[in-house]
């Protein structure tokens, strides 16, 4: 087999999101710093500039992803960073960026909630903030990293995702994903799978910012081109100008959720190990996912047959995965840093076996030996 | 010579405007698109960037390219198009409620920055939109629909905190005076580089008006006229005298380096 032409470096898991970010073409950063996210922004002020991209530090995260949104619909990839405090000012404008269809990439690296909590720590808290924060109906995509190498991988894939369905995409690590350091393999450029949104070919005059086809995501016209593009994130028509009719808002938002949930299959990522004989799953994601591996070893040098389901992608929910994966095992065992935010919606897919949580809220990592207890 | 009337901006088929009879935003809006064709912009290389409000209604009429976005935060989303597409001139369309009190953050920031935008505020002392409440520009004592024993804080003078902020531009206009207003609002689009604001003193006959029984609006816009006191003037005056006043005319007029113009030395920097 050929080998992939690259490079082998030993770097930090938010250091990784950021080249993954670069590589994957982003051109604009706009943030507020927080722990334990900081890193990524000091990443993008320091090379950005070098590749012709704009580091802005806000004033605040709500002014961080209205920029963002801006930065997009002017034909650039744009992206933020932040946890979970910063995160809550933003969800308004998430809801922005769904509504007027701006591909940009939110990177939150989870802390102990609520409030200040327990900053510098890890948690996956935000499993259901990410998901519903904003308001209204719609729909997400969220990637969850749970190695150095999945942070770089995972956030090209978010960016890519972010284009190819014009919204915004989740990368869902956490203070102990985004701080520890592991070898990855970066490739070379080339070697890289990168998509750029679908743009607008018809006439200047034939143009209509919201005019879709099949895969019901509309063809994009950036500021400055002939075609006049009209973002409008209240009630709009496919022209971009307002319409409050009953009639047309319930085709806008239904579609804006299909053109995500249509695709589940093609955006819904995961690994699994050990699967083929187990009779008890592990299903976890990033860190808890990292724990759960660990588990599984362990159990398995005991001569218990224990497998892992780790979900790389999160929203939307890979339900047809869980009921696939849950179908020949006797036991699910769901290990998070949360009281109970993922095994909400695992059981919402799984009724016949017992589905027990391990949870854990003091800002220390599950121990594989805390969850092989539940196995 | 041959005025411009701003009609290549207007889009005529959406008109009559939604706004209440005798609202000066059309007036506003009218003083912008003939600056617009007066200073040269194309719909094609222009961004109009409105909030939420009666103000943030203003893009519905507009043949340019537009962002109709979320409540206060015009001013950050046209920092990241301006930023990531810097020969777009943008301009962004905010109300006292929008600009001055929830998006105030991001306004005095901007200013700081001199982000290479031009900035509209129409100023009406309240929020139409929800029915009048009081806003951070409805003066003390003022009767509004969440002040009905009278207002009892102190108001923004909008001009002033920009200027403190650093803004490149900033003048002061009113609705009673269309020609000055214009005038101030082509300055402030001709310059492209820095932070350019335009604080529109407007009239809501509707809310702020009826609730303070200030007559019907040509009554308003006569107030607004003879209240009115050039800043050339007014600094020649007391502070007891131009109590009520209006100031008028450019509070700012220098150049400075616009955000983009430092950010290209960065990217310079960097690359070395």
């Amino acid at each position: 087999m050929e080998r992939a032409k690259g490079k082998k470096l030993f770097m930090e898991g938010n250091i990784a999101v950021g080249e993954g970010a670069i590589a994957a073409g982003a051109n604009f950063y706009a943030g507020y710093p927080i722990t334990p996210s900081s890193e990524i922004a000091q990443h993008a002020s320091i090379n950005l500039p070098k590749v012709g991209g704009v580091y802005v530090q806000m004033e605040d995260e709500i002014g961080s992803i209205a920029a963002i949104i801006g930065a997009s619909m002017a034909g650039i990839k744009a992206y933020t960073a932040t946890s979970g405090p910063g995160l809550s000012l933003m969800n308004e404008s998430i809801g922005l960026a769904c509504m007027v269809e701006a591909p940009c990439v939110i990177i939150d690296v989870q802390r102990v909630g609520p409030s200040t909590g327990l900053a510098t720590k890890p948690a996956q808290g935000d499993f259901l903030q990410i998901r519903w924060g904003t308001h209204g109906d719609h729909a997400i995509i969220a990637l969850a990293p749970a190695s150095v190498q999945e942070c770089f991988d995972l956030t090209i894939k978010a960016f890519n995702f972010a284009e190819r369905y014009r919204t915004p995409v989740f990368v869902l690590t956490d203070g102990m994903i985004g701080k520890m350091q592991e070898t990855i393999f970066i490739p070379e450029n080339e070697e890289i799978e990168i998509e750029n949104r679908k743009l607008a070919t018809c006439n200047p005059e034939d143009f209509k910012s919201y005019e879709f086809g099949e895969d019901l995501v509309p063809a994009f016209a950036s500021y400055g081109d002939a075609r006049i593009s009209r973002a409008n994130g209240s009630g709009h028509g496919l022209d971009g100008y307002p319409d409050n009719s009953p009639e047309n808002y319930s085709i806008l938002v239904q579609r804006l959720v299909n053109k995500i949930e249509n695709h589940k299959e093609e955006i819904c990522l995961y690994k699994t190990y050990y699967c083929e004989d187990a009779e008890i799953l592990i299903i976890a994601y990033g860190c808890s996912a990292r724990s759960g591996m660990a588990a599984a070893e362990l159990a398995r040098s005991e001569g218990k047959k224990v497998g892992v389901l780790q979900l790389q992608t999160l929203w939307p929910f890979p339900d047809y995965l869980i009921e696939k994966y849950s179908e020949k095992v006797k036991k699910i065992v769901v290990p998070e840093l949360s009281l109970g935010q993922l095994i909400l919606e695992i059981k919402k897919y799984v009724k016949h076996i017992p589905v027990v949580g391990v949870n854990k809220v003091n800002g220390l990592p599950l121990t594989p030996q805390e969850i092989i207890r539940e196995i | 010579m041959i005025k411009k009337t701003g009609e290549i901006f207007l889009k005529k088929e959406l008109l009559p405007h939604f706004w209440c009879i005798g609202c000066g935003n059309g007036i506003v809006l009218g003083c912008i698109i003939r600056a617009m064709e007066e200073s040269g912009l194309s719909k094609e290389n222009t961004v109009v960037v409105t909030g939420i409000g009666c103000w943030g209604k203003a893009d519905d009429y507009l043949t340019t390219h537009t962002f109709h976005g979320t409540h206060g935060r015009a001013l950050a989303i046209a920092t990241g198009i301006k930023f990531a597409n810097p020969s777009l001139d943008v301009i962004a369309l905010v109300g006292d409620g929008d600009g001055a009190t929830i998006g105030g953050n991001h306004l005095i920031h901007a200013a700081r920055r001199n982000t290479d935008i031009a900035v509209i505020m129409s100023n009406n002392n309240n929020y139409g939109m929800t029915g009048g409440q009081y806003s951070g520009t409805t003066p003390f004592g003022m009767i509004t629909s969440t002040s009905r024993y009278g207002h009892m804080e102190d108001e923004f003078d909008i001009s002033e905190l920009v200027k403190t902020s650093g803004a490149g531009y900033v003048a002061k206009g009113t609705v009673a005076n269309p020609v000055q207003l214009q005038r101030l609002i082509e300055k402030a689009l001709q310059k492209k580089n820095g932070f350019r604001f335009v604080e529109a003193i407007n009239i809501c006959p509707t809310h702020y008006g009826r609730n303070n029984k200030l007559g019907n609006a040509p009554q308003m816009i006569e107030e607004l006229r003879k209240n009115s006191i050039n800043l050339k003037i007014a600094n020649n005056m007391k502070e007891e005298e131009l109590k009520g006043k209006i100031v008028v005319g450019e509070y700012v007029n220098k150049e400075v380096d616009g955000f983009v113009k430092r950010y290209k030395e960065i990217q310079r920097k960097a690359s070395a």
